[in-house]
């Protein structure tokens, strides 16, 4: 369990990680990687009960990263649990190595093969299904982009979550706003999604997806309600973490350049000197333990 | 219509689709992590048998394929077994990314069922016929692919299925069929079973095709041409060896399939005899077309997939054959 500030700094150092990668690997989505970073850290440091010993542990916590293409965070973030050595990761989408741009089962941590956009929904809901069937009490955890909701699937999928009850499903929408081509309210609106979803039945809350403290506040109350699938509406900023990446479009995919490079790791140095600071002089907030 | 009656077998008494369905409830039976995914379709399917039995492991997913295959992929992630049933054609042009992200390309231990394979169902007419099924399965990898052609092997093969580990799909139709194998016979995944000997021709066909050849070939033995007739069951994996043994044994080959023959499974059939043993082949199936509401057996003569149709191929390659001398 990591205390507010530790998370932090684990952000900072998660976003440092991916740039790095990205860069290496010429390939990448570097502002979806930024924007969810967050919940992904919250998630595997400090909510979900599953690690490298226990990941083949039928009660074990499941994850399912439908927005398959921002791969680069969840890598990043297995190999800081110790699923596989850090120095893999710079073989991101080499030829030979199993890191390839989209989530597969082959790299150890990953539960399910996504990339597709509109595949997690069913596939978590039915693990979701499978946990109500076998009588075991773990959850599952689904991010979604916001863009992929679009894909038809998810409703489909959202129908049947609520009708077999699934409270142990918890469903993230990385609400980033901004989709390849543009505005998700200009190329296939969304709004109002925070009464669509609830219209799906969905025990709906919205939290700031780029604060640590408050994503770990919403999953400590994880069900929400007996009986409905769970849906975080996660407010969060595409590039986060870097001035000109963000809520920048052009950011979707692009790498940065070594001088695009070097600003963003001076940026990132700078907030954590800023946060270090802080903490010495606040001192640090430690939260409770999840039950 | 009594499909296998030139060939002396006694009537069907019942269709395809049923015995699906209580070999579905066999394995249910047998096996408590198999459970089945319905696209609301369970009373043509025939899926509904475990619905009656085990109604806590049955789970009508409504009318929306790409879910109930990702739910399907999830709960076989999770160690259940799931038979994930509809009409081919929903499963395969509703869903194939999910069958091809979540099943195939996850490697993921689930089966499907794809059902109403073929013209055969007749009069819903096109929206509904399963003709494209071996050549979109067919670009699925990981994809074990099954074709049962009698009660019997429908049997054996949805038990094949439900045992082998990984993702596995099987055709069933609506005709009622004869009974070709008895309890002696023996099936596996990857076994083409021969049904009938002959050294002059091979007729390699499948699903409802497999009756329609062994008349075929009676009608033809009338003739003085022996035709082996090889039930090919397993699409993928092709059992290479009798196809191979069956070119070099007869040196003229004809298949008969109840599909599209454009990425059927006659060209497969071609591509293992192309690179092991080339023989004039002939090929029975679906020109590039689709057909209008009808009753079957109009559907099969218009569309060129009777006895006559395949006995014709027979002679036109044998006479091939000859004329290479």
């Amino acid at each position: 369990m990591l205390t507010d500030l530790e998370l932090q700094l684990k952000s900072i150092e998660y976003r440092a990680t991916i740039l790095r990668i990205i860069k290496q690997a010429r390939a990448g989505h570097t502002g979806g990687d930024l924007s969810s970073i967050d919940i992904l850290n919250v998630l595997y440091n400090n909510v979900m009960q599953v690690s490298p010993a226990t990941f083949a542990d039928p009660n074990r916590d499941r994850y399912v990263q439908s927005k398959g293409h921002c791969v680069e965070a969840l890598y990043t973030v297995l190999a800081d649990q110790g699923y596989f050595p850090q120095e893999e990761l710079d073989t991101l989408c080499q030829y030979q190595s199993h890191f390839v741009g989209h989530p597969t089962r082959s790299v150890p941590g990953i539960e399910q093969n996504t990339g597709a956009l509109g595949h997690g929904l069913a596939v978590a809901g039915g693990m979701a299904l499978a946990a109500k069937l076998d009588g075991r009490s773990y959850r599952v955890f689904t991010l979604l982009g916001d863009g992929e909701l679009a894909e038809g699937s998810n409703w489909e999928a959202s129908l049947a979550a609520s009708h077999y009850r699934l409270d142990n499903l918890v469903v993230i929408v990385d609400r980033n706003r901004l989709q390849i081509s543009g505005n998700t309210e200009t190329v296939a609106p969304l709004e109002p999604l925070h009464e669509k979803f609830a219209a799906f039945g969905y025990a709906v809350r919205e939290v700031d997806g780029n604060d640590p403290a408050a994503l770990m506040d919403i999953f400590n109350r994880v069900p929400f309600e007996a009986g409905k699938p769970n849906l975080v509406l996660a407010n969060t900023v595409k590039g986060k973490g870097v001035s000109f990446m963000e809520n920048s479009v052009k950011w979707h995919h692009r790498v940065p350049t070594d001088e695009e490079y070097a600003t963003a790791m001076r940026e990132l140095d700078e907030a954590r000197a800023k946060l270090t600071a802080q903490a010495s002089e606040a001192g640090q907030r430690r939260y409770p333990v999840h039950a | 219509m009594q499909l296998g009656s030139k060939a002396g077998y006694a009537p069907a008494t019942m269709p395809l689709r049923n015995v699906f369905g209580e070999a579905l409830l066999d394995v249910a039976t047998d096996n408590p992590r198999v459970v089945v995914l319905d696209g609301d379709l369970g009373n043509s399917t025939m899926a509904e048998t475990v619905r009656k039995a085990y109604p806590e492991r049955f789970f009508n997913l409504g009318i929306a394929e790409s879910n109930l295959v990702g739910v399907g992929a999830g709960l076989a992630a999770c160690g259940l077994i799931p038979w994930i049933t509809s009409f081919s054609s929903f499963l395969l042009c509703n869903a194939y990314d999910q069958i091809r992200l979540a099943i195939a390309l996850s490697n993921i231990n689930a089966k499907v069922l794809g059902s109403h394979g073929g013209i055969t169902l007749g009069k819903d007419g096109p929206t509904q016929m399963g003709i494209e099924d071996f050549a979109l399965v067919g670009g699925l990898p990981t994809f074990t692919m099954l074709v049962p052609s009698d009660p019997v092997s429908m049997r054996a093969l949805v038990k094949l299925a439900t045992d082998h580990v990984g993702p596995v799909w099987l055709r069933s139709s609506r005709l009622p069929l004869p009974v070709i194998y008895d309890e002696e016979s023996t099936f596996k995944i990857g076994q083409a079973n021969i049904v009938r000997q002959g050294d002059d021709v091979a007729i390699i066909a499948c699903g409802i095709m497999t009756a329609i050849a062994l008349d075929a070939a009676a009608d033809l033995a009338a003739e003085g041409i022996e035709a082996r007739v090889i039930d090919l069951l397993s699409l993928r994996p092709l059992d290479v060896d009798t196809i191979v043994a069956a070119a070099r044994d007869t040196g003229a080959v004809v298949t008969a399939e109840e599909h599209l023959l454009t990425g059927g499974m006659g060209s497969n059939v071609a591509r293992v005899i192309a690179q092991h043993h080339p023989v004039p082949m002939r090929f029975v199936g679906l020109a590039d077309t689709y057909t209008e509401s009808a009753d079957p057996a109009d559907l099969l003569v218009k569309y060129h997939l009777t006895a006559d149709d395949i006995a014709a191929a027979a002679r036109d390659a044998v006479a091939a054959k000859r004329a290479q001398g």
